[in-house]
């Protein structure tokens, strides 16, 4: 592990500590139980899945400032740091996980001028939302992403940090997988008017 | 120290808090303060862009006779305005203070809507609470 790496695994277990906690069998139900009136209100699990997206944005964009006044982290230099402080610090401060990060292999990609890595793998060895869930095979079928709001936190977190990003579940051991994993695209650094204070 | 104001200002620059805390701050118009508010923001962008390190920001602070102004702006894009008598110690801290009961009490409270004014009497008793141990 890297001293940055190391270096955000502390601030996250600092985070952590000073953390007001939930009982998590009130929050996995409560996660499931939405997750299970959404289908019933949608009927279509390509809809839930989009609606789960959207509410994740809507958390990500507040939470967001919750994280930066907590640990009072700066910008990231890279996008592989980003990587490794939601994994580390944001993960671990608001689930108590901290996903394995990894780099898929840079993609030819003419339209992006990013520099690399544009992309990372959060793989999930344990997953507090989907923690007494089982799909039915109808869920399965559906492609229903059974925690699909995690990745729309992450866009929305991003984008107020004016990182655009795109999330997308490869997999889930709860579809029969060998593991869960969520892959985050940087699209593009937003503009915005002024560089921003990094005090 | 005595914390005469304190501001929110919004990413466009619009002003959507503001509070006095002492008498000795000339009365102001809404508007007035507005227009302030967003000038201020006009001339935090425009000292961002004469910084000769690019991306580390613009204005952090002014000085008039006995008071002075502080400008702290989150990776959000907020800005945190608070006018201040001389000398002043530990308005780094404050700030950082005022931003975490923003984002507990502001953002977190479902029903405020991004960039818009804030009516959170939350918010409100727990920044009197914080300006009232300093001044």
């Amino acid at each position: 592990m890297s001293t940055g790496a190391k270096q955000y695994k502390a601030i996250g277990d600092d985070v952590w500590k000073r953390t007001d906690k939930v009982n998590a069998e009130l929050f996995t139900l409560t996660y499931g139980a939405l997750v299970v009136q959404l289908i019933k209100d949608y009927e279509d699990y390509a809809e839930v899945n989009k609606q789960l997206d959207k509410m994740g944005y809507n958390i990500g964009t507040r939470l967001i400032e919750d994280f930066l006044a907590r640990t009072g982290l700066g910008r990231c230099a890279t996008f592989a740091e980003t990587a490794e402080v939601i994994s580390k610090v944001a993960f671990r401060t608001f689930l108590n996980i901290s996903p394995a990060v990894s780099f898929p292999p840079p993609t030819q990609n003419p339209t992006s001028n990013l520099p690399p890595p544009t992309e990372f793998i959060l793989t999930f060895d344990e997953n507090p939302l989907a923690e007494f869930a089982e799909l039915p095979r109808d869920a399965k079928e559906g492609g229903l992403w059974f925690s699909n709001v995690l990745g729309g936190v992450i866009r929305g977190a991003l984008e107020m940090i004016q990182l655009q990003v795109e999330t997308e579940f490869l997999s889930d051991v709860l579809r029969g997988d060998e593991s869960t994993e969520l892959l985050v695209r940087l699209v593009r650094v937003l503009d915005e008017e002024q560089p921003e204070n990094d005090e | 120290m005595t914390i005469h104001a304190v501001w929110v200002i919004n990413k466009a620059g619009g002003l959507v808090f503001s509070r006095t805390y002492s008498d000795t701050l000339p009365t102001q118009t809404l508007n007035a303060t507005l227009i302030l508010a967003g000038t201020l923001h006009g001339i935090h962008a425009i000292t961002s862009r004469l910084n000769p390190i690019t991306g580390k920001g613009g204005l952090e602070s002014f000085e008039g006779e006995n008071w002075g102004g502080k400008i702290w702006m989150s990776l959000t894009g907020i800005k945190l305005v608070v006018l201040h008598s001389i000398a002043h110690q530990g308005l780094d801290e404050l700030m950082k203070k005022i931003y975490e009961i923003y984002s507990d009490a502001v953002m977190k409270n479902p029903f405020q809507t991004l960039e818009m004014p804030i009516n959170s009497s939350l918010f409100e008793s727990r920044l009197l609470g914080l300006i009232q141990s300093v001044n």
